[in-house]
């Protein structure tokens, strides 16, 4: 943040100790984005690997092909998308978007009550939520497996069983649109209010349209959370293959017994995971940036 | 606003008392593990951890102390009464919750005084509500609310009958009799047969959903109770009484928030808070693995489990020592995982954001695209890359840099562990910070670095004295809850290392636990091993939460006033 080519000429090495600071961040960056894109080029690369199917000492692959692309996706005895991949691919998807929707109504209903209404309990609430978030929620697991198992909704029915859980205390997760509401000025509501509108259509007609940009980073988030989680889903599709999702699926690739014959499977299917979610990230990116930092300065 | 003087009085009290607690806490527990014979290792670990803490209560309140005297001296010397932004202390802190105490049972005194005063000075509609409740809404004309209260009566008095009763009964045995061979006779012939029994886990589940069913009970009755009152009072004043319509529409104007919250708190109420007293309780009895509740019945144990965690009376190998072990490496990982992040993220905005850099944009895309990809891909990649045979050592080896069978032990090793693995959080980490920095730094005020440049500041006392304190005012809330989040953080422990190297002393004895497990890897890990010992896990659970909360509470009330949320509306 150092801007010292404003600075008024004092010396004449001025100039130039600015220009090799210049030249060293350039450096100092450019061999960033090298580290951190590194790991990603490399499943790429190794994702096209087919003389091999273990971990080697190199990364361009000698012979290039689909092949493991195609053994995730087809197989003799299931056919075209009857693989297990395929199976843990859809499920994915399947609780992503039913999260993301879901979650979102959620978190905005959430978040607008609270910002807007000061009813009696409501600082309490908030405190009380806080203190809650204090333990780890992987402590609950233990309960919700046994209730759901008796629902009928793990292992191979694992995809409601998820949904469920994912969504049903995302309300916690309030804090980010909160902020975001409470710097919709109150006049505007009060505007609304004195021309006889009722508090749910002050949200839904003047509210709502005003808060998109927290509304796709919160189907965003939400959607984007279910591709990466591995506690509770390894926790309820326990011992079946049906019910995984891909992070369960995956992960059990690169265990011991396995990795030697699905690594290269491991990096074509993390390809695959990864281009839609990316994609769409890339295309809302700045909605994501200003939640983030939003959240962030509001705490 | 800020009008009373501080007291330092008060303050040195405070401070005094918690010193002395720590140091006798610290006497005792050595003395005790002198006594038991235990070597000088592990009292002198919590020995030091106790310390510590004694070392930064006293250094931020003596803080706390110059400040208040320069406070009073200013006061003193101008004679006006200052206003000055609050800012709490340890002795605010403490007099908190007392008040905090205070207040809980006076408004339960006034509850009590109010329910006996209506009642006396009600008419005997409102008497008679007492017992069945709606009756004064229904017989003054408020049908709605009438039928809901005294629907809710019938369902509770139901469910207490044929249900709740059963449960509650059982709840302080958890179970009697367990699955069981019988007799039956069956068509006149006598075979052996499987008979279920109690069921432990049930017993407890629904014994709490009952008594929270029993607490929703007493609160909708006060309510009642509370209706009669204000319907006497409008009816006494000469208005009319909200028709059930009015009511309705209420739901979406001035109550409407009542509408928002219903779904969300149920659900937190159910999948969260319910599972929480539930495993809360599970710590004082002996659920696990073997006593599932069915097959064995689990019973009552009391604070059997925490003296076996807490106790380092008992041997190297025991969850007690595991725990020590374990607690202090999720402290260090989460210190050095927050600010590792926080200062080479800021660091990275700083680099991209500074005047004469080009293509900002390109940078910033390229390590938020790395925010995108699903963490665990990358994170699974990385650890097989520095795997001992993965990609990393058998390149080196290809090239004869090393030997094999002398591959470098990035997951063999408990400290190059530990270390890549903070490492490898950095290169998680950087992404997410340099966005959050980034946006801090561009609302610094352009002034100040212009007036900073004018006195003849140069690029580091700029940022010591501008940039740092302001990146620190503003992102002290998340500093707290990404160190929290760094000390739960499990997937970046499990993905990389499932928690090993294994530790051979406790990996046996107490759940297998490693050298980089964080305590909630530990937890995950004893309730999916073989003995599944939930009540440990949850005694861990507990304890995590202790220590949270501890911390969180500490930095909450030294931050500098939380910012009034009312000055953005």
């Amino acid at each position: 943040m150092s801007n010292s080519n404003n600075m008024p000429k004092r010396h004449m090495g001025l100039r130039t100790a600015n220009t090799v600071s210049n030249v060293l961040i350039y450096i100092l960056l450019v061999v960033i984005c090298i580290v951190w894109l590194i790991p990603f080029i490399f499943i790429l690369l190794q994702s096209f690997r087919v003389e091999s199917t273990c971990q080697v000492g190199y990364v361009i692959p000698h012979t290039w092909g689909l092949k493991n692309y195609v053994n995730l996706l087809y197989s003799e005895s299931s056919g075209l998308f009857g693989t297990a991949f395929s199976k843990w691919y859809l499920n994915t998807f399947i609780i992503a978007l039913c999260t993301a929707v879901i979650q979102t109504v959620i978190v905005l209903c959430m978040s607008y009550a609270l910002s807007r209404f000061r009813f009696k309990m409501r600082k309490a609430l908030m405190q009380f939520m806080l203190i809650l978030g204090f333990f780890p929620g992987m402590l609950t697991m233990i309960i919700l497996y046994r209730v759901l198992k008796d629902l009928g909704l793990t292992q191979a029915n694992a995809v409601p069983g998820l949904i469920l859980v994912y969504v049903a205390s995302s309300g916690m997760g309030y804090y980010v649109s909160k902020g975001f509401f409470d710097t919709i000025p109150k006049s505007l509501d009060e505007a609304a209010r004195i021309d006889g509108a009722t508090r749910a259509q002050v949200l839904w007609r003047i509210i709502l349209p005003l808060a998109k940009p927290i509304v796709i980073y919160t189907v965003l988030t939400a959607f984007m959370a279910p591709w990466g989680d591995y506690v509770f889903a390894s926790y309820i599709s326990m011992g079946s293959t049906a019910g995984k999702n891909v992070a369960v699926g995956l992960y059990e690739w690169l265990s011991q017994d396995q990795i030697m014959n699905n690594y290269t499977m491991f990096c074509a299917g993390g390809v695959l995971v990864a281009i839609p979610v990316t994609v769409l990230f890339m295309c809302l990116q700045k909605y994501y940036v200003e939640g983030v930092t939003g959240g962030a300065v509001k705490g | 606003m800020y009008k009373k003087r501080i007291t330092p009085a008060l303050i040195k009290l405070v401070l005094g008392i918690i010193a002395a607690v720590l140091a006798v806490l610290f006497i005792i527990t050595t003395v005790a593990s002198v006594k038991a014979g235990y070597s000088a290792l592990k009292p002198a670990l919590w020995g030091g951890m106790l310390l510590i803490a004694a070392i930064v209560l006293l250094a931020v309140g003596s803080s706390q102390l110059v400040r208040a005297r320069q406070f009073n001296r200013m006061v003193e010397e101008s004679g006006v009464t200052v206003k000055e932004e609050k800012r709490a202390t340890i002795g605010d802190f403490f007099k908190k919750i007392f008040d905090g105490i205070k207040r809980f049972f006076l408004s339960i005194g006034n509850e009590f005084k109010d329910i006996i005063t209506t009642f006396i000075n009600g008419d005997w509609k409102t008497k008679l509500s007492y017992l069945v409740m709606g009756f004064g809404c229904l017989a003054r004309g408020q049908i709605l609310r009438g039928i809901l209260f005294l629907l809710f009566e019938i369902v509770f008095i139901g469910y207490m009958i044929f249900q709740g009763g059963y449960w509650l009964s059982m709840l302080p045995s958890l179970g009697k009799v367990g699955q069981h061979k019988e007799w039956v006779n069956v068509g006149g012939i006598s075979v052996e047969k499987m008979l279920p029994g109690d069921n432990s886990f049930k017993i407890l589940l629904y014994g709490v959903l009952t008594m929270f069913f029993i607490i929703a009970f007493i609160y909708t009755w006060r309510q009642n109770v509370k209706q009669n009152r204000i319907a006497e009072e409008i009816i006494r004043s000469g208005k009319k009484l909200k028709s059930g319509k009015s009511d309705l529409r209420s739901l979406v104007d001035d109550q409407f928030h009542k509408t928002l919250l219903a779904l969300p708190l149920t659900g937190i109420l159910i999948f969260t808070v319910m599972p929480i007293v539930f495993m809360v309780l599970v710590a004082f009895t002996g659920y696990d693995g073997a006593h599932n509740g069915i097959a064995n019945l689990f019973h009552w144990e009391g604070l059997k489990h925490f003296q076996e965690l807490l106790s380092w009376s008992n041997g190297s190998n025991t969850y007690s020592a595991t725990f020590g072990e374990i607690l202090t490496w999720t402290l260090i990982w989460a210190v050095f995982a927050t600010f590792s992040n926080y200062f080479l993220g800021m660091l990275v905005a700083m680099a991209i954001n500074k005047k004469g850099i080009k293509l900002k944009k390109v940078w910033r895309t390229i390590l938020v695209m790395t925010i995108a990809i699903p963490q665990f891909i990358s994170l699974l990649y990385v650890s097989k890359m520095f795997a001992k045979n993965g990609l990393i050592n058998l390149f080196l080896i290809d090239h004869g840099i090393i030997k094999l069978g002398q591959e470098l032990p990035f997951w063999e090793d408990p400290t190059w562990a530990r270390i890549t693995v903070i490492l490898i959080n950095i290169w998680i980490g950087i992404p997410y910070l340099m966005l959050i920095a980034t946006g801090i730094l561009m609302n610094i005020p352009a002034d100040l670095y212009e007036s900073a440049k004018i006195d003849g500041a140069n690029s580091w006392q700029q940022y010591k004295k501008i940039t740092l304190p302001y990146m620190l005012f503003i992102t002290g809330p998340y500093l707290l809850t990404s160190f929290i989040g760094n000390m739960n953080n499990f997937n970046v422990i499990y993905l990389l290392t499932g928690g090993g190297p294994t530790n051979p002393a406790a990996s046996t004895a107490a759940g297998n636990a490693g050298y980089t497990d964080l305590l909630i890897t530990w937890l995950y890990k004893i309730t999916m091993g073989e003995e599944a010992k939930y009540y440990m896990a949850s005694v861990i659970g507990i304890m995590v939460f202790v220590v949270v909360g501890i911390i969180a509470l500490v930095v909450y009330n030294l931050l500098p006033s939380v910012k009034n949320e009312e000055d953005f509306q």
